[in-house]
């Protein structure tokens, strides 16, 4: 212990990659919340397949949205009992006290949830095109894209809420508060134009409609202008997300 | 007034959590060696640590700590701090949580080790923090504040619920930890911790009663031990 703290001024790379890197390892460690994000998804894709395999048409029609709704929920969920937790147990504060921005801790947990978001979407795509026959017509890797950026759209939100919850069961209770509306409205039960004028355009200003929209496209065209278009939108509620959970994380607390 | 040399210096120290007005206009001077900062439960000596480690929020005055302001960049790396939860990953090993605050840090493998070894935690590297006992876990937390030799610990009960010898070591290594230049401060609810200091701080309800060595405290009390002495500070105060 004769060696001194080196400055301040490093790279916060450093951190940000200290930090992804201990999330993965904490997931890791956990195999059966690692089981939850990487089999579920395969299992109820084929739970859903084998509910309409006397209606072949619907599971091509359902299938997409719910490959956008999976990355969502899950990382949702994940982040806010976990951002939840590092809250509560003096971590966060810890953190503080070192060389630690806040952009280093944002930044870290969405890309460690980012490339487990991406593992979901390979299996979960894989499944569906593969044993499953989805229609894919536009390329396949687009769709992990989608997912990728759904997912991280999750864990800003999920962020965001940790910070209005005290307690684990708290944050779990913020679920049907903030996804499920945007499950019910996303278009996987009715298409987007055919919902009730009001709540169409209560869809418009929900973040998933546009992952939901963006899965919808690949699996009917091979044009991919307006994926993209879907996915700079998802892409910018995260990145609003992300700076309404900068907002929450505070050096200083009561 | 305060002296120069302190390593912490507050000045009309305010703080107010939920409408109540905790610390009201605290002055007061750190200096090198174990100061103790002792009081009983829900007194303020966590809200004091907080302020001095800069991530309490406060409602006037100053914190200084080694010359810079509480909390400011240049101290990020300086000074370690260790919270009564621990403040650790339970479902990461000994190993691992320290290997990523010294990532954090931006200091090498050789401080994890030399970390570890200094709490006696050698033996349980590999195992997951969740699994260990209480004054295992606590002792993880304060191998976390060790890492990189800060000139500045502050340690909010590091002591509670160990067993007697292990709460000797660790005063001892306080010791040597402050004989090579870093400077400790120690919260505790237990007034037989009082002798291990090197100076001491009696707090009650937000105020200092007495801030001396605990053998100048003991005589101007006229006291034999620091409990009596503390009984008779209060007496004194409201009177």
């Amino acid at each position: 212990m004769n060696t001194h703290r080196p400055s301040t001024h490093a790279p916060s790379v450093r951190v940000t990659g200290a930090i992804a890197t201990r999330v993965l390892t904490q997931l890791r460690r956990d195999h059966r919340t690692l089981a939850m994000l990487l089999v579920l998804p395969c299992l109820l894709q084929a739970l859903l397949w084998w509910v309409f395999s006397d209606q072949g048409a619907i599971f091509d029609r359902i299938g997409p949205a719910l490959l956008a709704i999976f990355p969502f929920f899950v990382m949702f969920l994940v982040t806010s009992v976990t951002t939840l937790r590092e809250r509560s147990s003096g971590t966060l504060e810890r953190l503080f006290t070192m060389p630690m921005q806040r952009l280093d801790f944002l930044l870290g947990y969405a890309i460690a949830f980012g490339l487990v978001a991406a593992v979901q979407a390979l299996l979960a795509v894989g499944v569906s095109v593969g044993l499953l026959d989805l229609d894919v017509r536009g390329p396949v890797w687009l769709l992990v894209v989608v997912a990728v950026a759904d997912a991280v759209l999750g864990t800003a939100l999920g962020l965001f809420v940790s910070a209005f919850a005290r307690t684990e069961f708290q944050a779990v209770q913020f679920l049907p508060a903030v996804v499920v509306p945007q499950i019910l409205l996303c278009g996987l039960l009715v298409p987007r134009d055919q919902l009730p004028r009001v709540l169409e355009i209560a869809s418009d200003v929900l973040p998933l409609s546009y992952a939901v929209d963006a899965m919808t496209e690949l699996t009917v065209s091979t044009a991919t202008g307006e994926v993209w278009r879907d996915v700079g939108i998802v892409v910018g509620f995260a990145v609003a997300c992300l700076a309404l959970g900068a907002a929450t994380l505070r050096r200083r607390t009561e | 007034m305060v002296n120069s040399s302190a390593v912490v210096e507050l000045r009309d120290l305010q703080v107010v959590r939920g409408g109540q007005v905790v610390l009201d206009g605290l002055d007061l001077a750190v200096h090198a060696g174990v100061t103790g900062l002792l009081g009983p439960s829900g007194c303020g000596k966590s809200t004091l640590l907080r302020a001095v480690v800069g991530v309490q929020r406060i409602a006037g005055g100053t914190v200084t700590v080694l010359g810079h302001e509480a909390g400011s960049p240049p101290l990020r790396t300086r000074v370690g701090y260790m919270t009564q939860a621990s403040s650790v990953y339970d479902d990461l090993s000994v190993g691992e949580n320290l290997r990523f605050f010294a990532r954090v840090l931006g200091c090498g493998a050789g401080s994890v080790y030399s970390a570890i070894s200094a709490v006696d935690l050698t033996a349980q590297r590999d195992q997951v923090v969740g699994r260990l006992s209480g004054g295992q876990r606590s002792r993880v937390g304060l191998a976390v504040a060790l890492l990189g030799a800060p000139d500045l610990l502050v340690l909010d009960e590091p002591t509670v619920g160990l067993d007697p010898v292990l709460r000797r070591d660790l005063w001892d290594l306080f010791h040597r930890l402050a004989a090579d230049g870093t400077a400790v401060l120690v919260s505790s609810h237990v007034m037989d911790e009082a002798d291990r200091c090197d100076r001491l701080m009696l707090m009650r309800e937000g105020q200092i009663l007495a801030h001396d060595s605990p053998a100048a405290i003991k005589a101007s009390t006229g006291s034999t031990d620091i409990e009596t002495a503390f009984l008779a500070l209060v007496g004194r105060d409201a009177a």
